[in-house]
């Protein structure tokens, strides 16, 4: 079942146009008024800036992207993790729920400061901030998942003196993998929202230098043009992390979950 | 120490005074006694909430009497290795992300057998329910019917002297119900099968069952019972018969008799 070439057409090609035209407009608004590039660049000029300081925003595209990974990967080790545990028994869920949701409502921007005075390497501190922000959705989708287990399902196990192993892997993990997916994708967002906001907070003591830090900087400097390219790099990988993260739950559920199936263009 | 005519004869499940009160205090059953021979196709029918399924679960040991017992093949019989108990469920519960073996094939998969073996009887209960071309096929993609075999076929696959079906086909439409009702009784007389059935359709369990007992709700008990000696196969020219239509006479005002009584208990 592949979509309507209109479909398509309307799915790709619809934004596609806006943001040209969006562009166009800019473009030419700059340029007829005159905007001096230190408030509003043109997009020629941010593109240009793009290409020209290539080196020294590649090497920070690639910092942010560093910390975000790995704030992700740990954000789904830790989580996942913490979702099996919370699933074994609702004492421990009881317990240590509310610390999560508790770390989950606490601003990171009030935290960020102390967890980079107690971790001396910065990169670390980054990764950590980060994983905080981005650990809440794994938690609480896989922990659902895990649980949102049909009853039918566990009585046939039950019944057929399934492990706890058994029913756990062959029960209760796919039945969580929508669930988990869900999770992922949010999460993915956070976790770039995560570095940003830390390396906002870390880039002043000046060690490291992600894409907020070329920002933070560029806003200071009044280099605009370089301000929006960094910027535009943020998006760019926000909607990299997102189109990817969904694209792996669609490759793992297509064949069965109804949130994807028939989707495959 | 069984003689085969003792064997025929024995009882496979026998309920001792068994009753139900849940956590909450409801009382779900009476003590209820009763006795299950091999061979029997024993269905009980009764009012929506009259402690059906939870006789049943009682039964299949997926939940503990309050008082008294459920025991099965009490005074030995069968052979160990061929006591087994299989369930049908009132829904289909299949794993939405396994195709149609997997899920067949789940019991064998979780008591550790995949020898040539577990392989063989596969095939056999997917020709059995003719679903040999629809083993790649997954949940999603069947009817209501054709998940309802799946779930038989799951049920057989372990060989299971003693079937327990809970409503099995009460989802489905009249068609379909009818089709699998004979195909279900085919299959009991071929297989030597003893097979204990929940339904509220009077005209199900006339046509399908050697013994039907009837039960009045809140808490519930078996209020009386019908045997019906016609031999199986009973065709379609059994459905238009008289004695075919008397027994569900009978039955019919045995059950609002039973519904009286528990209304006004």
């Amino acid at each position: 079942m592949s979509p309507h070439p209109a479909a398509i057409a309307l799915r790709y090609g619809a934004p596609f146009a806006v943001g040209v035209a969006v562009l166009v407009l800019w473009q030419a608004l700059a340029t007829a008024y005159d905007v001096p590039s230190y408030l509003v660049p043109s997009p020629m000029l941010v593109g240009h800036t793009l290409v020209a300081d290539w080196p020294l925003l590649s090497r920070s595209l690639l910092f942010t992207l560093e910390i975000t990974l790995l704030a992700l990967a740990g954000a789904v080790v830790l989580g996942v993790a913490l979702a099996f545990v919370f699933v074994q028994s609702r004492v421990i869920e009881a317990s240590l729920f509310p610390y999560a949701v508790l770390l989950q409502v606490t601003p990171i921007v009030a935290i960020a400061p102390l967890i980079i005075i107690w971790v001396a390497d910065a990169r670390a501190a980054l990764v950590l901030c980060a994983t905080i922000v981005a650990i809440f959705p794994i938690v609480s989708s896989t922990t659902l998942g895990l649980r949102s287990v049909d009853p039918g399902l566990l009585d046939l196990f039950r019944l057929h003196r399934a492990s706890r192993l058994q029913t756990l892997f062959r029960l209760r993990v796919p039945s969580a993998l929508p669930y988990f997916f869900a999770g992922l994708r949010i999460s993915a967002g956070l976790a770039l929202i995560g570095a940003v906001v830390a390396e906002f907070v870390a880039g002043t003591g000046g060690t490291v230098s992600g894409l907020a830090y070329q920002i933070l900087l560029s806003g200071l400097q009044l280099n605009v043009p370089r301000l929006f390219a960094a910027l535009f790099l943020i998006a760019l990988t926000g909607i990299v992390l997102s189109t990817l993260t969904a694209w792996a739950g669609r490759l793992a559920l297509r064949r069965w979950h109804e949130s994807e199936v028939g989707r495959e263009a | 120490m069984d003689t085969l005519t003792e064997k025929d004869r024995g009882p496979v499940v026998e309920i001792a005074g068994a009753e139900k009160i849940f956590d909450n205090g409801l009382r779900a059953l009476a003590p209820i006694s009763l006795a299950v021979r091999e061979g029997e196709f024993a269905t009980i029918i009764g009012p929506s909430g009259c402690g059906k399924s939870t006789l049943l679960r009682l039964v299949a040991g997926l939940t503990a009497p309050s008082n008294g017992s459920v025991r099965l093949w009490p005074h030995g019989g069968g052979g160990p290795g061929s006591r087994r108990v299989a369930f049908v469920f009132q829904s289909a519960t299949l794993m939405a992300w396994a195709d149609v073996e997997a899920n067949v094939r789940l019991p064998l998969d979780l008591e550790g057998r995949n020898g040539p073996q577990a392989r063989s009887r596969v095939e056999r209960v997917l020709s059995l329910v003719g679903l040999q071309d629809f083993r790649r096929s997954y949940p999603r993609q069947l009817s209501g019917g054709m998940q309802m075999r799946t779930s038989i076929a799951r049920a057989l696959v372990t060989e299971p002297s003693l079937l327990l079906m809970d409503e099995p086909f009460c989802a489905l439409d009249e068609i379909t119900r009818e089709r699998l009702d004979r195909e279900l009784a085919d299959l009991w007389s071929r297989e030597r099968l003893t097979i204990l059935f929940v339904t509220h359709s009077i005209y199900e369990a006339a046509f399908l069952s050697t013994r039907v007992l009837v039960m009045s709700s809140r808490p519930g008990r078996i209020f009386g019972e019908v045997s019906i000696n016609t031999p199986h196969p009973r065709g379609e020219d059994y459905r238009g018969s008289q004695e075919y239509a008397d027994r569900c006479q009978r039955l019919s005002e045995m059950l609002s008799a039973a519904t009286g009584v528990g209304a006004s208990a």
